[in-house]
């Protein structure tokens, strides 16, 4: 079973529809009992990061994600829940994440020159990193995912699995160990996306580097 | 590099989709979610649902039909017509839509913009707007292009972009069913104005309409069409082919 973490951030309508449409099992829970249960779990949301942040540790719920992800268990956060896994953000003031991969998250208007549109919306290719993560083993180089920010993850370097050009290279996926960020949303980037849902329900917590299993679509 | 998006719109009127659609190998070719499965696999980048319903009844299948199409297609989904409050944006947003447009809605009710992108973001509200010329000024029109609202268009789409609308749909009324290419003098003036996304609409005849618009205007980034893709006429297959072809960065799936 794959738990989605609702903490009151987001619509997570198409989320779930997408895990449910590639097989998955989905729970969508604040209840730390069922997390602990959970296969794996996803970090969604929209939004602005103080808010969801604050959200986040109201109940603890922070806590018993760091808890879980240090013990090993599959954890990807999408969008906002990628820059959420990072040490600090600076949109609107500066605000702490849960910093499970070392990085911060700026805003990508000070990076690119005035003619790059903000917010960065569309499908964009993904540049993979040469060594492979086990949440692309459906996926090839170049293929497009749909983007919708303004902010993005940097001084992440080591975790950097991909990247997308947008007057500068902006991080599109980061990874450490047994957890994982998409700053695209998977759930909206048709087959390329079902595909890397698809690989990381497939990870199991003994072993999240397993490239074993079977392609959705 | 972002590529540009090619978005077909379906008109949809008491759960079905209206114009004439001929597709081979579609057997219920007005059913919304048939067809939205059908260009989500051809390639589209994006679909527009477009609710010309006037009743109730209609506006509930409307609502229903777009859960079940966002269950099985996974890419964006744009909601637009009949959207006047914020309860408009909740009731389509929960059935999973990503971004709603709204036109009228936004000429009567000014602040519709300002509060639907201050609960939802920039990036979830599209402002559509129905543009001619009238004595050489662009002017925007209301009431499905009916209505000569008298506002001076490129300040009605600043106007909206400043209270956090997060891309333009632009249609030209004056171009829009005459297939003889996109209004590209319109758009050109549009983009100069705001610093969003903006989709063209209304004109396109032909493949060919869709490369002169991104060849001769980098800063559109998306083309959106209805018949010409409901009848054949263009193939979004074949269309991105050429895209890609003649060097426009595009989305081949």
């Amino acid at each position: 079973m794959v738990a989605i973490v609702d903490y009151g951030v987001g619509n997570l309508f198409s989320l779930k529809s997408s895990l449910t449409a590639i097989g998955a099992d989905v729970v969508i829970t604040s209840d730390k009992e069922i997390l602990k249960t959970a296969n794996q779990i996803i970090l969604p949301g929209v939004g602005a990061f103080e808010d969801a942040a604050k959200k986040l540790r109201k109940n603890g719920l922070d806590k018993v994600i760091k808890e879980l992800a240090d013990g090993g268990k599959p954890l990807m956060g999408i969008c906002l829940g990628m820059q959420l896994l990072l040490d600090k953000s600076y949109e609107y003031g500066e605000h702490d994440g849960l910093g499970l991969i070392k990085g911060i998250v700026a805003p990508i208007k000070d990076d690119v020159t005035s003619e790059y549109k903000i917010p960065h919306i569309g499908w964009n290719p993904l540049k993979l990193n040469g060594d492979s993560s086990p949440i692309f083993k459906y996926i090839q180089d170049g293929d497009c995912v749909y983007f919708v920010h303004s902010y993005y993850a940097k001084n992440c370097e080591e975790s950097i699995i991909a990247t997308a050009e947008y007057g500068t290279e902006l991080t599109a996926a980061i990874a450490k160990n047994n957890v994982f960020g998409c700053q695209f949303h998977p759930e909206k980037s048709g087959k390329v996306g079902l595909n890397i849902l698809k690989a990381f329900i497939d990870l199991k917590e003994e072993n999240y580097a397993d490239l074993s299993g079977d392609r959705f679509v | 590099m972002i590529t540009k998006r090619i978005i077909p719109c379906l008109d949809v009127k008491d759960g079905r989709v209206v114009k004439g659609v001929n597709f081979q190998g579609l057997n219920d070719v007005s059913s919304p979610i048939t067809l939205a499965k059908y260009y989500s696999n051809c390639g589209a980048d994006e679909l527009v649902f477009y609710d010309i319903t006037a009743s109730s009844d209609g506006r509930k299948l409307f609502t229903d039909i777009l859960c079940e199409t966002a269950k099985s297609v996974f890419i964006p989904l744009t909601v637009g017509g009949g959207i006047n409050d914020i309860e408009d944006f909740d009731r389509v947003l929960n059935c999973g839509a990503d971004k709603v447009s709204v036109n009228s809605g936004a000429i009567r009710n000014p602040d519709l913009i300002y509060e639907a992108a201050k609960l939802y973001g920039d990036q979830c509200v599209v402002i559509s707007a129905d543009v001619k010329r009238v004595d050489g000024v662009f002017r925007v029109f209301a009431k499905g292009g009916r209505e000569n609202t008298g506002m001076e268009a490129i300040e009605w789409i600043k106007q909206c972009v400043s209270n956090g609308a997060g891309e333009v749909v632009l249609n030209s009324i004056d171009t829009d069913g005459v297939k003889g290419g996109f209004d590209l003098e319109m758009l050109d003036a549009v983009c100069n104005a705001v610093n969003v996304p903006v989709i063209a609409s209304g004109g396109a005849g032909k493949i060919e309409d869709f490369i002169t618009l991104f060849k001769t205007l980098p800063k559109v980034d998306a083309g959106l069409a209805a018949s010409i893709f409901h009848f054949g006429e263009v193939k979004i297959s074949d269309l991105k082919t050429e895209m890609s072809n003649t060097g426009i960065p595009t989305r081949i799936s």
